[in-house]
């Protein structure tokens, strides 16, 4: 028997399986991808579930074609997205450039892994932030949302579907292998309550005439690109272009295109960046963590409070665009940041950049979730 | 001695970006002769020109899809087929043509021309083999002739190059053909066969590359390299020739094999679908 | 003119075209395939220059009505810069 895109009610669910889900109930009916720990169960379960859905399943030769073959479905006006972990989201790299010029919107779930290198397979790791935001080549802004449960692989691929569609941009769901492979509660509401936003799609009519596919008057900075088939005979290429999509090698046709498609991003990072606070009530030490590292600093956050110490946890949902203004009116009253995270250091630096004064750190190198004690001993450190 | 009546307009007009022309391939470059193969294979098939879509790779054959007056596609190096892919597999309805280059399709997008002649999927995949690097200038590429010269070879290709129709044929493609930019009635014949044949189509044109290929190879320009491939050109059916010997090999004697190398009917790739109750 | 062995039973019914040339002289790029495949030699390269220097084709003296209306040069041209249409009066 066949299922339906969204199944309505509690589940006791794996991780990666509620990313899956959610990306049926935000309407994405392609996968394409390639196995790899920890991120498989994601194309398993689609494997499964996509034809139930009328949606295509492939599995790709490959990365790289993973990523194109994403883009292609897009192009077409599909849903699509893929899965992979650290290895794979660097080749993916190029073609995730492609999809920021060529501006069409897909998902990238990345269930980050023990890393650099083969690293730690089935093991934990935060350390593909960086490269999330800075791994293709060039200047462009991205969007990448980390969950901290199942319920958000859920959630949050649903949202990150949407913000791609509005703003005509490959999304990066930055996961981990703690919550992708965890399983817990995961309710799924009726489908109407899923809300869905669609792509910008052209005014009128095709007329025969030459469509500005990259004219874009639009306050937002956001093009209104048809899909193939539509008869707008649109040109889309990884190449500077003008207004008409057509190769233009002009120093001031490409700062005015990449300028745009930066702005994008930056301009409406509000609408974008979610963040959640906890204990922030007259708080004067901030921890900043996300994803599974944001469990034990919540748990330590709260014991602190128990000690009485102001201690607080702001949970990055959004990790880029960064939250900048909201840590730096967070800063005019706290005394001391701290910033928990599976790695040596990556969003400690934008913190650093953001408040202008020294950060305290509570790092790993992956392959074990930071219990709450080394973030307790943090906080009270620096609270004496 | 009398003008030709000087136009405006060539009958082709309607389906490549006029506006772009002239375009930027070199004099004598045989890119241009068989996008017009393309172009008039679409204007006699019979299916609307909305639903051919054209994905192209990068490199000078990588530029057509930029001339083509079509939804088309510049993808990165090597990523063509796989785009078309998602393309073809997310909306069937469409007519999907992937157009690039032997650098392209067969070095750096080698896995990927593989696996889908492996799985059959439903695209037309038109392969320009000049032999080399053309838009970086003259590299030599795995379907240079062992022997021949280029700028990242001056001592000669030590290397064998790919037969592509024998690698194709092994890879389980429904349909493959090789002719050269001389053949153009049988280029545009084979690319609207293509469009209606399900399942995988490569078609091999070997085209002259002046600048690139023949500056390093005693060819002096396109048209010598043509009338070399008119003289030189034999058919598979006329062909005493094993399979092996049909790679191509300019040195003297060796002739250039063409035609259809593959036309069967395995079942091209369709996505899984659930088991409906 | 004779060129069969044996005379085909519809040759009377079977009329040579009498071909126009066209030519968008900007986009000629003077690589001179048209004028080498044109069956009945009527094209050469001109004397004349388009803006980029390059000499595009024209008819040869005396083989203003030798075109056949074949349209080869059409198909092989590269540029999209020539093409032929079968003009009126044509020979038996």
């Amino acid at each position: 028997m066949t299922r339906p895109a969204v199944l309505t009610g509690k589940h006791f669910m794996h991780g990666d399986h509620a990313c899956a889900e959610g990306a049926l109930a935000a309407g994405c009916r392609f996968f394409a991808g390639y196995p790899i720990t920890p991120s498989t169960e994601i194309a398993e379960h689609l494997a499964a579930r996509l034809p139930e859905v009328d949606g295509v399943f492939i599995q790709m030769e490959d990365e790289l074609a993973s990523m194109a073959t994403i883009l292609g479905a897009s192009a077409a006006g599909a849903r699509s997205m893929t899965a992979t972990s650290g290895p794979g989201l660097s080749l993916m790299m190029e073609n995730l450039g492609l999809g920021v010029m060529l501006e069409l919107p897909t998902l990238v779930v990345d269930v980050m892994r023990g890393s650099p290198s083969t690293g730690l397979p089935t093991l934990p790791g935060q350390s593909d932030v960086m490269q999330a935001r800075w791994g293709s080549h060039g200047d462009f802004a991205v969007i990448a949302y980390s969950p901290w449960s199942p319920q958000e692989m859920f959630d949050l691929t649903i949202l990150s579907f949407n913000m791609a569609d509005l703003y005509c941009v490959p999304a990066i769901l930055l996961a981990d292998e703690v919550v992708g492979h965890m399983v817990e509660k995961v309710t799924i509401p009726p489908e109407d309550k899923i809300d869905h936003i669609e792509r910008k799609k052209p005014s009128k009519p095709a007329d025969g005439s030459t469509y500005k596919s990259y004219l874009v008057e639009d306050p937002d900075l956001v093009p209104a690109l048809p899909f193939a088939g539509e008869g707008y005979h649109i040109h889309l290429t990884g190449l500077t272009h003008d207004e008409r999509g057509y190769p233009d090698m002009s120093a001031e046709t490409h700062d005015h295109l990449v300028r745009r498609l930066f702005e994008k991003i930056q301009k409406n990072a509000n609408d974008i960046i979610r963040v959640e606070g906890y204990e922030l009530e007259g708080a004067r030490i901030m921890v900043v963590s996300y994803g599974c590292t944001a469990r034990s600093a919540h748990s330590a956050v709260l014991q602190a409070r128990a000690k009485g110490i102001p201690a607080g946890l702001l949970r990055l949902v959004s990790i880029w665009p960064f939250p900048e203004c909201i840590i730096r009116d967070l800063s005019k009253s706290i005394d001391h940041f701290i910033v928990a995270e599976m790695n040596l250091g990556q969003v400690r630096l934008e913190v650093e950049r953001v408040v202008h004064r020294d950060v305290i750190g509570v790092h790993h190198a992956g392959g074990a979730m930071i219990p709450p004690e080394p973030i307790l001993a943090a906080i009270e450190a620096v609270a004496k | 001695m009398s003008q030709a009546i000087v136009a405006e307009k060539h009958p082709l007009d309607d389906l490549i970006r006029a506006d772009r022309m002239p375009h930027i391939w070199c004099p004598g470059c045989g890119i241009g002769i068989i996008m017009r193969c393309y172009a008039q294979a679409i204007l006699d098939s019979d299916m609307p020109i909305d639903k051919h879509i054209v994905v192209s790779g990068i490199g000078c054959s990588g530029r057509v899809a930029g001339y083509m007056k079509l939804d088309s596609y510049h993808t990165t190096h090597g990523r063509a087929i796989p785009f078309a892919t998602g393309l073809k597999l997310a909306n069937p309805s469409l007519t999907v043509s992937v157009f690039s280059g032997d650098g392209d399709l067969a070095a750096i997008g080698g896995n990927h021309l593989i696996h889908a002649a492996r799985r059959n999927i439903d695209l037309t995949v038109v392969c320009i083999n000049n032999f080399n690097f053309g838009m970086t200038g003259g590299q030599v590429g795995p379907t240079t002739p062992q022997g021949a010269f280029g700028t990242t070879a001056p001592y000669g290709c030590q290397e064998l190059p790919f037969n592509l129709p024998g690698l194709l044929k092994a890879c389980g493609a429904n349909f493959v053909s090789r002719w050269t930019a001389v053949h153009v009635r049988q280029v545009r014949d084979d690319i609207q066969y293509a469009f209606s044949k399900p399942g995988f189509a490569f078609i091999e044109v070997l085209a002259p590359c002046p600048i690139g290929f023949g500056k390093s190879n005693g060819i002096d320009d396109g048209l010598e390299e043509m009338e070399m491939y008119r003289d030189r050109s034999v058919h598979i059916q006329e062909a005493k020739a094993s399979e092996e010997e049909m790679v191509i090999d300019l040195r003297a004697d060796h002739p250039i094999y063409v035609g259809r190398f593959v036309d069967r009917d395995r079942p091209p790739f369709k996505p899984a679908e659930a088991l409906k109750s | 003119m004779k060129v069969y062995d044996r005379t085909p039973l519809n040759l009377d019914r079977m009329v040579i075209p009498h071909g126009r040339v066209y030519l968008i002289p900007e986009r000629c790029k003077g690589c001179n395939i048209c004028i080498r495949f044109c069956p009945m030699q009527v094209l050469q390269e001109s004397k004349g220059q388009n803006a980029k220097g390059y000499h595009y084709p024209e008819i040869v003296e005396g083989k203003e009505d030798a075109c056949v209306h074949c349209q080869f040069c059409m198909i092989v041209c590269p540029e999209f810069a020539i093409y032929t249409d079968a003009g009126e009066g044509s020979t038996p």
